[in-house]
């Protein structure tokens, strides 16, 4: 019965790297989550060798690959098959070259199974166009519209565009037999969602996909636990940190929306501090609470 | 084992034996407390209207220490919010949980090799069964969920039970709004005086309060109370009872709930005081209050009227 006391203790293997906290945590099922100050990544991995082998929900930020191999080859000494990248964003794709290299076939002849890495189309849109300084090792192998659905590790998995949210190129992957989502950094505990204009993000699109991922979640009772959510950034999450996140950008953006209708400028908006109630939370000096605004405001007044 | 037992055993054994019935862990070496297993059942003494029915009014932030950023959330804050699906079922966390109407079970789990206490697991709040562990074990990391008990560790200090929860999942200090951040703390104190259990709460918010909110709750210790769990698998299922909008959050924008002077119209309190903040908190805001326009209370006019009818035979 002791063990079953530490049994929450020994699922969570803390270690420490350089001066970058991380943590490898089983969430639930086949899936686990390398969590670090600088960003998340989920690791699926099967329980047959030979057969199965690891996927990887983004590559992780390029300062921690190194920690983020050895993670994975603790975990399975299987290969690495999948990569799916939930964005374009340079910290979530960091390791993608040096897996993709690895895995390549060497003289003509495949001597371990290649790597698909699979992305929403725009993210190769956006990875091949002239000045992205992204290398072509780096880019997805096979990309989607809409969806993408196949089975691995005896499970299986969705990837879902969710189209226009912090960028055009953002995807949420479901492990349907783990009851987990990777949601990329359309959910963050540790900010404000980065929307990206210039990149197709809009605050429409943010709040849809969070909204959907409302949809695809069911808590275990008292709306705790059942389906895991794991952010882009920050801690391990349910259902109910979602909502609470969906609840307070649908707050911030109908407030926008108002001064928009009345015909405020942006400057007036700015004034009006219209995140205030939620800044001590998610305002960071790389992205604060009046750049929030901003591109929030700039998105509605595109629609 | 008793020093019977060693009698008939070779020595060496019998000394094993005795050092490691003697060799007790180190959390259980800080101290003696009580053991608050039981039933216990709550006394509403300290803000009854708030903690059961029909609870705290809006606008009502008194002796809350919240600042400027708290009270435009509540200010913002629309009681529909309840009806959205994703809310119906969330319980009260655990900052307030222990406030709310409960009439508790503690009980402990054991270490079945020493019969050390590893934890009391309380019960009978909305949460659900909440465990305080008691093995020194340490709080999870800062990537583990938050909960809507949190994370309890418990030690004794003297004969008051210690604890401190971390990891709970935001919620409300008072349900009209006031919230309070993930990134909230609880620190607990359990005296026992007789057959009664206090509980002393410090809530201790970074983004939402200016000083550590303390508040008391008591109970009576009852052995004939019939428990029956609140919370638990199934015990809430979300239903659409009105139809709304897909992906409706209830709230009111800046500036335009009406109902905020309800509170102070009602109970006769200045709207000033009635904003709360940690000033509101302490004996002396008396002073200040008194330097206030009172208004009249209107809940009074509502009972006197009430009772005048009572006696006249009046039907009421």
């Amino acid at each position: 019965m002791r063990a079953a006391f530490l049994f929450t203790a020994l699922t969570a293997s803390l270690v420490s790297a350089q001066e970058i906290p991380f943590e490898v945590r089983h969430v639930q099922g086949n899936v686990y989550m390398f969590a670090s100050t600088l960003g998340n990544i989920a690791i699926q991995v099967g329980k047959d060798p030979g057969h199965d082998g690891v996927l990887l929900v983004d590559t992780g930020p390029a300062q921690l690959r190194n920690a983020i191999l050895a993670e994975i080859r603790k975990l399975s000494e299987e290969p690495v098959r999948f990569i799916i990248a939930t964005s374009g964003d340079a910290d979530h794709n960091g390791s993608n070259e040096v897996l993709l290299k690895q895995a390549a076939p060497t003289r003509g002849i495949q001597t371990q199974p290649e790597i698909a890495l699979f992305a929403q189309d725009n993210v190769l849109q956006r990875f091949t166009r002239n000045g992205s300084g992204i290398p072509s090792g780096a880019w997805p192998t096979l990309t989607f519209l809409d969806e993408k659905s196949f089975a691995f590790n005896g499970e299986a998995i969705q990837i879902i565009a969710e189209k226009n949210a912090h960028t055009d190129g953002d995807s949420i992957v479901l492990f349907r037999g783990s009851n987990v989502i990777a949601a990329g950094d359309i959910f963050l505990t540790t900010g404000y969602p980065a929307i990206d204009l210039q990149r197709g993000g809009s605050i429409q699109g943010e709040i849809k996909a969070l909204n959907h991922i409302l949809d695809l979640t069911v808590p275990r009772s008292m709306q705790e636990g059942g389906t895991m959510v794991i952010p882009g950034h920050g801690r391990l999450c349910d259902e109910a940190d979602v909502t609470d996140y969906r609840d307070m950008l649908t707050i911030i953006r109908d407030r926008v929306q108002d001064m928009l209708n009345r015909g405020k400028t942006l400057d007036e908006a700015r004034a009006a501090r219209l995140s205030r109630d939620y800044d001590r939370r998610y305002s960071t000096s790389a992205w604060t609470g009046d750049m929030f605004v901003e591109a929030v405001y700039g998105s509605l007044k595109a629609k | 084992m008793g020093q019977a037992a060693c009698a008939v055993r070779p020595l060496l054994t019998c000394l094993l034996a005795m050092a490691a019935l003697t060799s007790v862990p180190a959390f259980a070496q800080r101290g003696m407390g009580f053991n608050p297993s039981g039933m216990w059942t709550a006394m509403y003494h300290e803000d009854e209207l708030e903690r059961t029915d029909p609870g705290a009014p809006v606008g009502d932030y008194l002796g809350i220490p919240i600042n400027d950023e708290e009270r435009l959330r509540a200010d913002t804050w629309d009681g529909d919010l309840v009806s959205v699906l994703q809310h119906q079922c969330i319980p009260h966390s655990a900052p307030y949980a222990m406030r709310g109407p409960s009439g508790l079970k503690i009980s402990t789990v054991n270490d079945p090799g020493s019969g050390r206490i590893v934890a009391f697991i309380i019960d009978g709040t909305y949460t659900g069964p909440r465990s305080i562990w008691m093995d020194g074990r340490a709080h999870p990391s800062q990537f583990a969920p938050h909960t809507w008990s949190g994370f309890s560790t418990g030690d004794w200090e003297g004969d008051t039970l210690h604890i401190e929860t971390t990891h709970i999942k935001a919620g409300y200090l008072r349900r009209n709004g006031i919230a309070f951040s993930d990134q909230a703390t609880l620190t607990e104190f359990f005296d026992l005086h007789d057959k009664y259990l206090t509980l002393t709460t410090i809530t201790q918010d970074p983004i939402y309060l200016t000083e550590p909110l303390v508040r008391t709750e008591s109970w009576v210790w009852n052995p004939y109370q019939v428990f029956s769990p609140i919370a638990g698998y199934g015990s809430c299922l979300p239903v659409p009872e009105i139809p709304r909008p897909y992906g409706w959050v209830p709230h009111h924008l800046p500036g335009t709930n009406s109902v905020l002077q309800e509170f102070s119209q009602e109970y006769g309190v200045p709207f000033e005081a009635s904003r709360g903040g940690a000033e509101t908190m302490y004996p002396e805001y008396r002073k200040k209050l008194k330097q206030m326009v009172i208004p009249h209370a209107k809940v009074f006019e509502v009972q006197f009227e009430q009772e005048h009818q009572r006696k006249a035979g009046t039907p009421q």
